[in-house]
């Protein structure tokens, strides 16, 4: 069987989350939100700014707590979780890709440490061994070799992404949230992480998790697409259907809002 | 003299006995939780921070009029701060002092432990500059606290990481950090990690003070204290590979003393009392004077 | 393969004062395994409409769809995403693919995707490119800076990469000279010989009395009251 074929076998949600809301005060993060996520699935959430589409993530990635909702991984409730466990998971299955490399990076730490930090975190103690999988990591986001020692504060914005890219995707986690980690970055070298991506989230067969504003990443990275307005999901479906054929009001407009090129 | 009139104007050991069972309580928990930081009011001391405030703190703390009272620096005896701090208990407390490790029952220290093997009912105060060993890697107080809490300690191996990395060895040489009894990361203060190997199975009581950072932590006797490594890169504790060139020592931690300005330079103990008590008792280095003007 | 049964669409804009526009209803035919249907009628009729339907990429109103046992007017989008990369392919006329990468890896995705080891999907990639006239110093580059037909090509090897039971087809031999139209029929016949149902748009009379078994006219399909 090929890693495709294990994953759709087990055909379980890797990720159901139900009915999840955060208030603050009398204002809405995010509303009564619900979807599953399967083994290999890249779930798109787009909306503009204020939609509530960055509330969700930090809920999901458990950076905060929902007011209500559920949210099962792989069959255990996280959000009942003591926060060792939920740091633990956050250090093996689950990874988190900043928009802003320096907020996921260790900026005095060489390219090689901040790859094998968390290793480290999950008790690799053999130097050789930790040095050879990060320069493992750095080829595979295509980093020189030579510069495993440099820090990343010597490196280009597109560069300090792949870093951050490689050094959350050692420990081979299962799910991974990504914040808009194309923002910021020149259009070319955009299209080469988009490059990078899916093809590690098909090697690697990774859930994904991608919250962006822009349409035309989520077009090339997603196979499903969710619609947020106002802190309540307004519409979700595959990805070109959404783009394509909009059903809903804001929808429709977000689409016919982006400049064709 | 009017030193007895003048120590009257001071409670025993400077500090109110208030404040000193405030400190004693945090010991004491600092002791049942080896390795732990256990928070404390630090007060205000008459010497700036930086000068051992945390250790003076604890010392005065656990003097009692019995005690005999060593100060070092550096490993010495004779240094400005530790003739300085031994004159203040020796003012405020009235206690005997000594400069003979084997005599002292209460050694106040900054960046060394002696050469001489402490003993059951000694006690080893070190003073503290930055408790914190992750601090370097993290800077924010609450995430360390939330680290230590949850045993999340990969960060050290980063520093270790990088050490090797950029110089090929663990080149951290003092302040080397350490897991005691298998949970708490510590800071051992900084004292050359020649020293760290002492820091475990110790018979004697260990206490660390951090006064500006308002932390208290110790070892208690017969601690396990390992220093952190790799598998591949073993921790190995180092010295300057010379004899003491007064005493002649091979074993003990030596400081390098350069002695004028064409690259004249001698190694000698920084241990000045085991330095001494080898010299006097005949024991000579490569510049070594004899027993008559070595001893006091 | 492929079942339609009394599909309709219709199109509701809302931010035009939500006007609702039918464009199908009743639309029905089938497609045999190892036969090619042509959908014909007038440009606008809905042609291209009903082909996006059965790919999943305009969602049904009404009535069923079913390709192989999936019924894709009501699937969950995972079951679709599973349909296309195993049983569905589509050559559509516009080719959409991430910037700067190598059109070797175009056209070996599919076959990545359905976890054919690398060498294999490249062998298959690079044998299509070249029965298709890409010439080899080509294959490194992105198509994105290639001409139309060039790039028309690549979607068509990329369309064949994989064995598809069922294949849709949009005007797959628009803008090709005679020799690569030609390599193009070759290749629709080979696939409905190894029984491949394949349902296409050919403006391309002579292509489309070559390969297709059967025409249905999509004007029947167009709402009486649209008019």
């Amino acid at each position: 069987m090929t890693l495709q074929e294990k994953i759709v076998a087990l055909d379980r949600p890797i990720l159901k989350v139900e009915g999840l809301t955060k208030r603050y005060g009398p204002r809405i993060g995010c509303a009564d939100v619900s979807f599953e996520l399967y083994p290999g699935e890249v779930l798109g959430i787009v909306g503009e700014s204020g939609s509530g589409k960055s509330t969700l993530l930090s809920c999901l990635a458990g950076h905060q707590r929902p007011d209500l909702g559920h949210i099962a991984f792989d069959g255990r409730d996280v959000l009942a979780m003591s926060e060792t466990e939920r740091r633990l998971l956050s250090r093996t299955d689950w990874a988190y890709v900043h928009q802003n490399p320096r907020d996921g990076l260790r900026m005095g730490v060489s390219a090689g440490g901040n790859v094998g930090d968390r290793l480290m975190a999950v008790g690799a103690r053999h130097y050789g061994q930790i040095r050879g999988k990060a320069a493992d990591w750095l080829g595979r986001v295509e980093i020189a070799a030579d510069r495993i020692d440099d820090r990343p504060s010597a490196f280009s914005g597109g560069m300090q992404q792949r870093l951050q890219i490689a050094r959350n995707l050692v420990t081979a986690p299962r799910l991974v949230f990504m914040d808009e980690p194309t923002g910021g970055l020149d259009v070319s070298v955009q299209a080469r992480l988009l490059d990078l991506l899916r093809g590690l989230v098909r090697d690697l067969g990774l859930s994904v998790i991608i919250v962006t504003h822009d349409l035309a990443v989520v077009r090339l990275l997603a196979h499903r697409l969710m619609v947020m307005k106002s802190g309540r999901v307004v519409e979700q479906g595959l990805t070109d259907q959404v783009l394509d054929d909009p059903q809903h009001a804001y929808t429709q407009l977000l689409v016919s809002s982006v400049l064709q090129v | 003299m009017t030193m007895s009139h003048d120590a009257q104007a001071y409670n025993f050991a400077y500090l109110d006995e208030q404040t000193k069972r405030m400190i004693r309580r945090a010991i004491l928990k600092s002791l049942a939780v080896p390795g732990y930081q256990v928070p404390f009011a630090s007060r205000e001391m008459p010497m700036p921070y930086g000068w051992g405030t945390g250790g003076v703190q604890v010392t005065a703390a656990c003097l009692v009029p019995e005690d005999r009272l060593k100060v070092i620096d550096q490993g010495a005896d004779d240094t400005t701060n530790a003739v300085s701090i031994r004159k203040f208990f020796a003012r405020t407390a009235q206690v005997a002092t000594t400069e003979r490790t084997q005599e002292a029952t209460l050694i106040q220290t900054r960046h060394r432990i002696p050469e001489t093997p402490l003993t059951e009912g000694q006690i080893l105060v070190y003073q503290v500059p930055i408790p914190e060993p992750l601090r370097f890697l993290e800077p924010r107080e609450t995430e360390t606290r939330k680290m230590h809490e949850l045993e999340e300690y990969g960060l050290m191996h980063v520093k270790l990481y990088e050490d090797i990395a950029r110089h090929g060895q663990i080149a951290t040489s003092y302040a080397y950090p350490v897991k005691v009894e298998g949970r708490y990361v510590m800071d051992p203060s900084p004292i050359p990690k020649f020293d760290n190997p002492k820091l475990g199975q110790s018979p004697a009581i260990q206490l660390f003070g951090a006064g500006r950072e308002q932390r208290i932590y110790a070892l208690p006797p017969f601690t396990d204290v390992v220093s952190l490594d790799f598998d591949d890169y073993p921790f190995a504790s180092s010295k300057a590979p010379h004899d003491c060139d007064l005493c002649g020592a091979r074993q003990s931690y030596l400081d390098e003393v350069i002695t004028d300005d064409r690259g004249g330079r001698m190694f000698v103990c920084s241990d000045t009392d085991f330095c001494a008590s080898r010299q006097a008792q005949g024991k000579v280095g490569r510049l070594g004077v004899g027993q008559a003007e070595g001893a006091k | 393969m492929i079942r339609i049964d009394n599909l309709s669409k219709s199109f509701t804009l809302h931010n035009q004062g939500g006007a609702v526009i039918p464009v199908m209803c009743g639309a029905s035919l089938t497609v045999a395994p190892g036969e090619c249907v042509g959908l014909t009628g007038q440009s606008g009729a809905g042609k291209s409409t009903l082909m996006r339907m059965v790919y999943g990429n305009y969602l049904a109103a009404g009535g069923s769809l079913i390709v192989g046992d999936l019924d894709v007017a009501s699937a969950a989008p995972r079951e679709i995403i599973r349909l296309r990369r195993k049983t569905l392919g589509y050559v559509s006329q516009f080719l959409r693919v991430v910037p700067r990468v190598p059109t070797l890896d175009i056209v070996a995705e599919p076959l990545l995707a359905l976890g054919t080891p690398s060498d294999e999907a490249r062998d298959r990639a690079a044998h299509l490119l070249q029965r298709l006239n890409i010439p080899e110093r080509l294959w490194a580059l992105s198509p994105t800076t290639f001409s139309g037909g060039e790039q028309q090509r690549v979607n068509i090897a990329r369309g064949f990469a994989h064995t598809f039971p069922a294949l849709l087809l949009d005007e797959p031999t628009a803008s090709l000279d005679a020799a690569n139209r030609e390599v193009v029929l070759t290749l629709i016949e080979e696939a409905k010989a190894r029984g491949a149902a394949l349902l296409g748009i050919f403006h391309d009379e002579s292509a489309r009395a070559r390969v297709c078994d059967r025409l249905v006219d999509v004007t029947g399909f167009t709402p009486k009251v649209a008019a």
